[in-house]
């Protein structure tokens, strides 16, 4: 199970790590998020896997790690913000350059390298 | 005490002008002149008892974990480079009152200049290693602001470069070399180090220490072959010229090594290095002051030459040559200070200081001509002058000098030659600026200087003539302090004029006499040098400087191209070059860990998970598509979450994926559709490797550590959560008590980036388009039936449920951010269903106050519990009973939770509901911009 879960972690790292490879701002965010999936299951891993050991004290002794669980849950509302911060910008950057290349040349820029 | 006094007074006296800088000139300048003048008095009340033969020494502690103590002492090295730092330094005030301009800020001039002073007294005094160098590097800042003081000139801001580049690195070159000899010694104390001869002249590092410090001393007193700034450095005021670049700064390094002279100087390398820089020097320089035509230039020149005569009779070492050394400061002080003010006050009053159109101005200035005179023919060695003596003494020391073995004969040639060419130097410029007929008329009728002006010259002309008459009163005492402290022990002498015929006074007649010769041949000689290209060090310094920049900037080209994609594989592959050689120092990959079962749905799910990752990809040019694919692997995560013992993460990943698909949703809606095919193969290839790499590595070490026992400190949570925090949930306790503050950055972080995003919203130029991507126009029935419907049924079941979420939170799986999230969701359906202009009616409240109120909330939460005397952030909680609901448990931990809840409510909304109106007429941006967004379609 343990090679299982890591190599969905590596597979899903590599998904997102091509995204943010690319040259248009869209696939950069997916990329980003997808990537973010990753590191969260990767980071949730730490503390072990655990079958029905959710930590909610109940008598028994035999609970899950709580702590990489309180660093991703902050770590999913942190992703969602910078997420969003990614894709205004992104919007943002095609209004004001005219396309939504990531390196953030306007129209003129393009040409004169082109040149 | 009166030590500190000394050193402290002329720091205190920079802010003397700085603060008068307001008052008139006169003022001023006699405020400025107050604290040094007490501090020289202060310097001449020690003398009596430093003529017991005491060392008069100060020091406190400061930071003596590094070594570094505030202690001064004060010998007779330190009298004599006190006597002239403060006695030069008061005439230059008086001198630079007349010199400068009326619109020039003389209260910055004056500062500058005192704070050179003080750091200059600093060197003098100081009594430990660390705080000598301190004052060393003050220097070379406060002499960089004095050069570059006429900032609006472009030879005196690069003059100003130079020389600090050049003493700067000298500076750093120091420090390295004081540092060792600290190290050697095990004490930066200078009373230590001067008695540690032995243990440092035995050391290895030895001869590096050495080097670095002679490195930082030829630096700062211009020897060759870093002499190049100083003539540069003429670009300041005269004064600063006359003060810092002959009298006081460039006798630092000499001051440098004539101090540290005990507990370095005992060795072959020494006396062979010092003395042949020195001598080298001393021709060099000479033979530039000879062929230059502007008058401070000469006089440069000559510094150097001078300066290289000192260093050559510090390194040949015997009492005489250090007893020549001291007296040469002291003479040369006095003589190249006044020469540099009569070249100012030539400049002031003609205009020029070009030696071809001066000439002839005995006429017009009688007296400054008598005191050029005098001072030249001191700086030239003729008898009955103070450098006489001193030069009598160097060719004294050179004749006797031994360290070339059979060809030491070339010291005294050498010497000779440097004689000759300092006479010719001297009366050249002498000569031809007062007694030679003028080829042209100068720029300004001249005349003679303001008397005052004058008064400081005429002072020091008078010194030439008196210490050159009455050597062994006026200055005996002083020299036998001085050479004391360099020597360590007394020493025998007499200063006088007459030594009887002998071998020393055959030099200087030579000199003399061949002196002349060469001034009255010079014509011939300027021809034949005419040949020759003049290599101006400015150009070659810009040059080198300019090379390295440019080298700098191709360099950087190599990664900084403005690309994020360069950026981002740059980066990945660092990764994956550390967190390769991480992995393959280790033993074996799996631990000792057994391993779980697997069984079909998690293999399933894994299957799934894979695939709509990878499809994501695949389908990545099509990015409604590949958005349906990633919510797929979000979904997925969530299941997993929920299968692994973490049901709040389930439940916040499940709510967060509803949010980022709305908003990736809406934000794909105003960008392109699909995505150009772009990338090369070769590029697809090499990225895709590139991932698959790392991807590799993050699931080599994702095994590594799920094989591996770890020790968590997950039990003290665990333990505590209940009488602790009063919560059974542990993971929620974690969040709003034990890690509370983390939490706050992070709501504060969601505030912020939310603030962030409603700001870029503002006055965004849109693309809307008015169809899919696939050409067809978007339905006219705009907000379906059944979903209006249904979510005003499930408005107030949701909110309910969010309610019931967060109460809950604490004991159970809930909390403050999944409440937020799904009150942001229900809200946020509200939108889709309805529209944005029917909802914005009904919600009519800004979300920004929401966002701000949460995190003050939770800063509050936290700061309340100061109120009980507990740190920030501690909770408490107690049982409470109500009729008809019962037992129940409050814990201020809730607040918190509320602030956090609130914060993400309003952090989400902020952006989504902002995003949202854009699609309408009601864009978040000033008043008065109601254009059509279709019009701006791409």
């Amino acid at each position: 199970m343990e090679s299982l879960y890591a190599i969905t972690t590596g597979v899903l790292s590599a998904c997102g790590l091509y995204l943010t490879l690319r040259g248009r701002t869209f696939p950069v965010v997916v990329g980003l998020t997808l990537l973010s999936y990753a590191v969260n299951l990767f980071l949730f891993s730490m503390g072990g896997l655990t079958t029905d050991g959710a930590v909610v004290i109940n008598g028994e002794d035999d609970y899950a790690d709580p702590l990489p669980q309180a660093l991703v849950l902050t770590a999913i509302v942190i992703g969602f913000a910078m997420t969003a911060f990614a894709v205004i910008l992104a919007m943002r950057a095609r209004g004001d350059m005219g396309n939504d290349h990531v390196d953030g040349r306007t129209k003129e820029d393009s040409e004169e390298s082109r040149r | 005490m009166t030590l500190l006094w000394i050193a402290l007074l002329p720091l205190l006296g920079v802010l003397v002008p700085a603060l008068g800088a307001r008052l008139e000139r006169r003022y001023c300048s006699l405020a400025t002149g107050l604290l040094p003048a007490i501090a020289l008095l202060l310097t001449l009340t020690q003398l009596p008892s430093l003529a017991d033969g005491e060392t008069l020494r100060f020091a406190v502690d400061w930071v003596p974990s590094l070594g570094l103590d505030l202690a001064f002492r004060l010998d007779g090295l330190s009298v004599l480079f006190n006597l002239l730092i403060l006695g030069i330094g008061l005439l230059i005030v008086l001198y630079a009152h007349y010199y400068l301009d009326a619109d020039e800020p003389y209260g910055r001039f004056y500062a500058y200049l005192i704070l050179f002073m003080a750091s200059m007294v600093g060197i003098a005094m100081a009594d430990n290693l660390l705080l000598l160098w301190m004052f060393w590097e003050l220097t070379s800042l406060s002499s960089f602001l004095l050069i570059g003081y006429w900032s609006h000139r472009s030879d005196a801001r690069k003059g100003a470069r130079m020389a600090l580049a050049v003493t700067g690195a000298g500076g750093l070159a120091l420090l390295a070399g004081l540092l060792l000899v600290g190290n050697m010694v095990g004490s930066f104390d200078m009373n230590r180090v001067l008695a540690s001869s032995d243990v440092i002249l035995a050391h290895e590092h030895y001869p590096l220490a050495l080097g670095l410090i002679l490195l930082g001393a030829f630096a700062k007193s211009a020897q060759f072959p870093f002499h190049f700034w100083l003539p540069h450095a003429m670009a300041a005021p005269t004064p600063v010229s006359a003060y810092l670049h002959s009298a006081t700064m460039v006798k630092a390094g000499i001051l440098l090594m004539a101090r540290l002279h005990p507990a370095i100087a005992g060795s072959e390398l020494w006396t062979l290095v010092v003395t042949l820089v020195g001598m080298t020097t001393l021709l060099y320089g000479a033979w530039f002051a000879l062929i230059k035509t502007d008058l401070k230039g000469i006089l440069a020149f000559s510094t150097v030459s001078h300066l290289g005569l000192i260093t050559a009779l510090l390194g040949i070492g015997t009492p005489m040559a250090v007893l020549a050394a001291m007296f040469h400061i002291l003479n040369h002080a006095t003589f190249k200070a006044a020469l540099f003010m009569t070249a100012g006050i030539i400049d002031h009053e003609t205009g020029t200081r070009e030696l071809s159109r001066l000439g002839g101005l005995r006429r017009a200035m009688p007296v400054t001509a008598l005191l050029t005179s005098i001072t030249g023919a001191a700086m030239a060695g003729v008898p009955l002058l103070n450098g006489f003596i001193s030069k009598e003494m160097f060719f004294t020391s050179a004749t006797k000098a031994d360290m070339l073995g059979g060809i030491s004969w070339l010291l005294p040639l050498l010497a000779t030659l440097g004689g000759i060419l300092s006479v010719a130097y001297s009366l050249r410029l002498v000569h031809a600026v007062f007694f030679k007929p003028a080829r042209e008329a100068p720029p300004s009728s001249p005349h003679e200087p303001p008397r005052l002006m004058r008064a400081p010259v005429e002072l020091l002309a008078v010194l030439c003539i008196l210490v050159g008459l009455l050597p062994s009163p006026l200055a005996g005492g002083l020299m036998d302090l001085a050479t004391r402290a360099v020597l360590g022990e007394p020493m025998n002498f007499h200063l006088a004029i007459w030594h009887g015929f002998n071998l020393p006074l055959l030099m200087s007649v030579i000199a003399l006499l061949a002196g002349i010769g060469t001034y009255l041949g010079h014509r011939h000689l300027r021809h034949f040098l005419r040949g020759f290209k003049p290599v101006d060090a400015r150009l070659v310094f810009e040059g080198a400087v300019q090379y390295t920049g440019r080298q700098a900037e191709r360099l950087l080209a190599c990664f900084d191209n403005g690309s994020l994609q360069r950026y981002m594989s740059l980066l990945l592959v660092t990764a994956l070059i550390l967190a390769g050689l991480g992995l393959f120092r280790m033993p074996s990959l799996a631990g000792d860990q057994p391993g779980s079962e697997l069984d079909g749905v998690l293999i399933t799910g894994a299957v799934l998970l894979m695939f709509s990752g990878i499809a994501t990809v695949i389908t990545h040019r099509y990015r409604l598509i590949s958005l349906l694919m990633l919510s797929m692997v979000g979904l997925l995560v969530s299941l997993t979450f929920a299968r692994f013992s973490a049901p709040d993460l389930a439940l916040t990943q499940l709510s967060v994926e509803v949010v980022t698909m709305i908003l990736l949703m809406l934000a794909l809606f105003f960008l392109p559709q699909k995505t150009p095919r772009e990338s090369s193969m070769p590029r697809t290839l090499r990225d895709s490797a590139l991932a698959a790499a790392l991807g590799m590595i993050v699931a080599s070490l994702n095994y590594a550590v799920l094989t591996r026992d770890h020790n968590s400190i997950s039990d003290f949570f665990i333990e505590n959560s209940v009488p602790g925090g009063g919560g059974h949930n542990v993971v929620n306790v974690i969040l709003v008590d034990f890690r509370g503050f983390d939490t706050l950055g992070e709501i504060t972080v969601l505030a912020i980036a939310g603030l962030a995003i409603f700001k870029l919203l503002n006055r965004l130029r849109l693309f809307m388009p008015h169809s899919d991507v696939e050409g067809r126009l978007w339905s006219p029935d705009r907000y379906p039936m059944i979903l209006t419907t249904i979510s005003q049924a499930l408005l107030p079941l949701a909110l309910l449920v969010s309610v019931f979420i967060f109460l809950r939170g604490h004991n159970h799986p809930g909390g403050g951010f999944i409440a937020g999230l799904i009150t942001a969701v229900a809200l946020i359906l509200l939108y889709m269903a309805r529209g944005v202009e029917w909802a914005q009616s009904r919600l009519d409240f800004q979300y920004q106050p929401v966002a701000i109120a949460g995190v003050g909330i939770a800063t509050l939460t936290g700061l309340g519990s100061w109120l009980f005397g507990y740190p920030f952030l501690t909770s408490s909680f107690g049982h409470f009973h109500l009729p008809l609901i019962g037992d129940f448990e409050l814990a201020t931990a809730m607040i918190f939770d509320l602030g956090v809840y609130l914060a993400v409510v309003g952090a989400t909304l902020m952006i989504l509901a902002n995003l949202g109106k854009l699609t309408t007429p009601h864009r978040p941006s000033k008043q008065g911009e109601s254009t059509t967004p279709s019009e701006e379609t791409s």
